[in-house]
């Protein structure tokens, strides 16, 4: 029996259609549109001004805080403007524009494309490195990765789970990074457990990767301390809570950290920006972007440089398909439709998905039935139907007490409802407002 | 852009599954024990069902159009399924006037006087049934000679109006055995009986159906038999001659009907699975109670209806295994 989490969960149709697609360079765009807040925290502060001259990794914005990240340019070429300009949120964000002339990289990074395996075991350098070059949470949370690597007082990590679940339907960079990059990827293991001071990380991989699963475990053949764990395919197994859980069988308290249970949770293509940062100097400043979707002529991944338009991912990708109906920033769970092909992609962007127009609207919303779909599949083992009715009827205490600060967002409830009920933008709703509440007390 | 996007937050993708879906195959479920009685029952059985369901969709309709001033929703399938469970629950012979009547208050009482598909605490067709049994007790009790009866050709009562009078005039239950149904029969639904609650196979295997299509969960169904089948059972093991063994209370008197399609009927059962059991052990020991010391051979419909009563306060204190903590 392959492990999995407990509670809930859906399997919602897995079309993965760029899953045999190798990761290709896309062409350098004519030019870039950086953002200054591509994390969780505080927003980097800008370092460069219009008509700058800046080179591939050079710093253009620095960190703003402890939790915060730097920036760096994804190319060469002269700084047009700092200005306002919507991201995938939809919102107008604060950024850097760059007008792209050649490839001039920082000499201080190392571009080739050998494989360096070792490294001096100094936990306090290593997370200084990352830090430096700015590397994130690469699974979509965006969460500055040196901020993890540093437990709060009196918290000690036992164990690194490395998360390559790619649980969301359609994506595809994380599998194919692990194909192609599983070697750096185990250094970027190996200097995250460095870092953290444990002798024990766990690589959890949903079994509908078996090629991912196979190579990784012939890599790690000779070192115990890294275990492959294959796991039923099982949405959203790529949540936090949820791969601890199926990985340790640990439940993370209602409203606490993994470190609460000593876990500390990285992406595979965080281990490899990890690997990439230590290793060769290189700062966060491309990532595996896939594009794809039902219609997509070629769906693909591709090495792509942050601030890159989305809309150049679309020709690479042979055009944007005549039925589209909705183009989201991520994955169809969790993902943000967006309104423009405008907008660039980011550390935390994993992949662009173009629904046609027929599955992009939703249904009529009719009666709850009362069905109880939307509580047995609730990962978190909440009652949506009840939290959207409080919500509506703004009956905080009790959304309050029935833990809805505890939703993931995960969606799983509004994917299975039968009644077409928009259970999770009514439970964000309720979030939001818990959570003012909540803070206002606090003060 | 020309093109004109849809902005909707996630999630993008929604399961293939309907309200409408579900209730369709509700329906499926049941067309092979509708068939059962059709063989049995003949042209009667045809009218029965025809006419419950006609009439139910009829009055959802003109009541939704013009007393609540709504768009008719009966193209969802709910109101055929009351139809049909409704006419499960009587005899083939029964007047159609009586049938049309309790199809009124089935679906203008039961349901839609609570604000329709969701709303309504108790299942409609029960409480119809039940208005029906009260108002109308001879034409509901009187069951007819099935066209196939080779057992049972003398008597039309069923084999728990047998075991009950049998029992209160103090006979033991080894000297009713004769005068039952076999197991076989039982099984299969060679005996009388309302229509829909004689062949306990063919509604297992539309519960097979409704499992394979996930429409609805093992647990109510597995929980209310069960129950029956303990609580019977210690029953029959203190006295035998007093309480007939358990297998044929869940063969006969809708145990499986009530259990399958009318206990899980969604809108009146719990939310949770910890819910589900304590609603449907309810239901399993009502009926036992019912049926062995009650004024009534059958029990089931009064003990689900208790039941749903029950089933807004089971929700709001059985909170479902939260991730990550105690309740
Ligand atoms: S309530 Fe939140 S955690 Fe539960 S299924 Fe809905 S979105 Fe996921
Ligand atoms: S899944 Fe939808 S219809 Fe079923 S209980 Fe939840 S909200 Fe109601």
């Amino acid at each position: 029996m392959l492990k999995t989490f407990k509670l809930g969960g859906v399997h919602p149709a897995e079309n993965k259609l760029s899953a045999d697609k190798a990761i290709e360079k896309l062409a350098l765009p004519k030019s870039v549109f950086i953002p200054i807040a591509q994390h969780i925290g505080a927003p980097a502060q800008a370092l460069v001004k219009k008509g700058d001259q800046v080179k591939v990794g050079q710093l253009i914005a620095q960190a703003g805080g402890f939790v915060s990240a730097n920036i760096h340019s994804s190319v060469s070429g002269t700084v047009k403007k700092v200005d306002m300009a919507p991201d995938a949120s939809g919102y107008p964000k604060q950024g850097i524009f760059i007008d792209v002339e050649g490839d001039e990289w920082m000499e201080s990074i190392h571009t080739g494309d050998d494989l360096v395996t070792d490294f001096q075991a100094d936990s306090k350098a290593i997370i200084d490195k990352i830090n430096v070059a700015g590397v994130v949470g690469l699974g979509g949370a965006t969460f500055p990765t040196h901020v993890k690597l540093m437990p709060p007082q009196g918290m000690k990590a036992e164990m690194l789970i490395i998360n390559g679940v790619e649980c969301e339907p359609y994506l595809t960079s994380d599998h194919r990074l692990m194909l192609e990059k599983g070697s750096e990827i185990m250094v970027g293991i190996r200097l995250l457990m460095c870092a953290l001071q444990v002798n024990k990380a766990y690589v959890g991989i949903e079994n509908n990767k078996k090629d991912a699963i196979a190579h990784l475990r012939n890599l790690v053949s000779a070192d115990s301390s890294i275990e492959v764990v294959p796991l039923k395919v099982k949405y959203p197994q790529g949540g936090e809570k949820q791969l601890i859980k199926a990985v340790t069988g640990r439940e993370v308290p209602s409203g606490a950290l993994p470190i609460a249970v000593g876990a500390v949770v990285s992406n595979v293509g965080t281990a490899f920006a990890v690997y990439e940062a230590v290793q060769k100097n290189k700062p966060l400043i491309e990532r595996v972007v896939t594009i794809t979707g039902k219609s997509v002529k070629k769906p693909s991944n591709f090495l792509v440089r942050v601030g890159t338009p989305v809309q150049d991912l679309v020709d690479a990708a042979g055009g944007l398909p005549e039925d589209t109906g909705k183009i989201i920033s991520g994955g169809p769970m969790m993902g943000k439709a967006i309104a423009s092909l405008e907008v660039p992609v980011t550390k935390g962007t994993s992949g662009i998905t173009i629904m046609p127009a027929p599955e992009a609207k939703r249904e009529v919303m009719k009666s709850c039935i009362r069905c109880g779909r939307c509580v047995t599949v609730c990962p978190m083992g909440l009652e949506p139907y009840y939290l959207m009715t409080v919500s509506d009827k703004q009956i905080w205490d009790k959304a309050e007490t029935n833990r809805v600060m505890d939703c993931i967002e995960c969606g799983s409830c509004s994917y299975t409802c039968p009644a077409d009920r928009p259970l999770l933008d009514y439970i964000r709703l309720g979030k939001g407002k818990v959570g003012q509440i909540i803070r206002s007390r606090k003060k | 852009m020309s093109k004109l996007l849809t902005i909707s937050p996630s999630p993008h993708v929604h399961t293939s599954d309907s309200v409408n879906k579900i209730m369709y195959r509700v329906l499926l479920a049941l067309l092979p024990a509708l068939v059962w009685s059709v063989f049995m029952f003949g042209l009667d059985a045809v009218r029965v069902t025809l006419l419950a369901v006609v009439s139910c969709m009829a009055f959802e309709y003109l009541i939704q159009r013009f007393i609540m001033k709504e768009v008719p929703k009966i193209t969802d399938g709910s109101a055929a399924l009351t139809g049909i469970l409704l006419a499960f629950n009587v005899p083939a012979s029964i007047p159609s006037w009586i049938i049309i009547t309790g199809a009124l208050v089935a679906i203008g009482v039961g349901k839609l006087s609570f604000g329709g598909l969701g709303n309504n605490p108790f299942n409609p067709a029960l409480v119809g049934r039940v208005f029906l049994l009260i108002s109308f007790p001879v034409q509901m009790t009187s069951w007819p000679v099935s066209q196939h009866a080779a057992v049972d050709a003398l008597t039309t009562a069923t084999p728990l109006g047998i075991l009950k009078e049998g029992v209160k005039s103090g006979q033991p239950v080894s000297a009713l055995m004769d005068s039952l149904p076999s197991g076989m029969d039982l099984l299969y639904g060679n005996m009388s009986g309302s229509m829909g609650e004689i062949s306990a196979l063919l509604l297992l295997l539309g519960f097979g159906y409704m499992l394979w299509k996930k429409v609805i969960t093992f647990h109510i169904p597995v929980f209310v038999l069960g129950t029956i089948f303990v609580f019977q059972g210690i029953l029959w093991m203190v006295n035998p001659e007093n309480f007939i063994e358990p297998v044929f209370h869940l063969l006969t008197g809708g145990a499986m009907l009530g259990a399958i399609y009318m206990a899980t009927d969604m809108v009146t059962s719990p939310m949770t699975h910890r819910g589900q059991f304590i609603y449907a052990a309810g239901i399993g020991v009502i009926t036992v109670l019912i049926r062995n010391f009650g004024a009534y051979p059958e029990g089931i419909s009064f003990a689900i209806l208790i039941m749903n009563g029950f089933t807004p306060l089971i929700n709001s204190y059985v909170k479902p295994k939260r991730f990550g903590g105690t309740n």
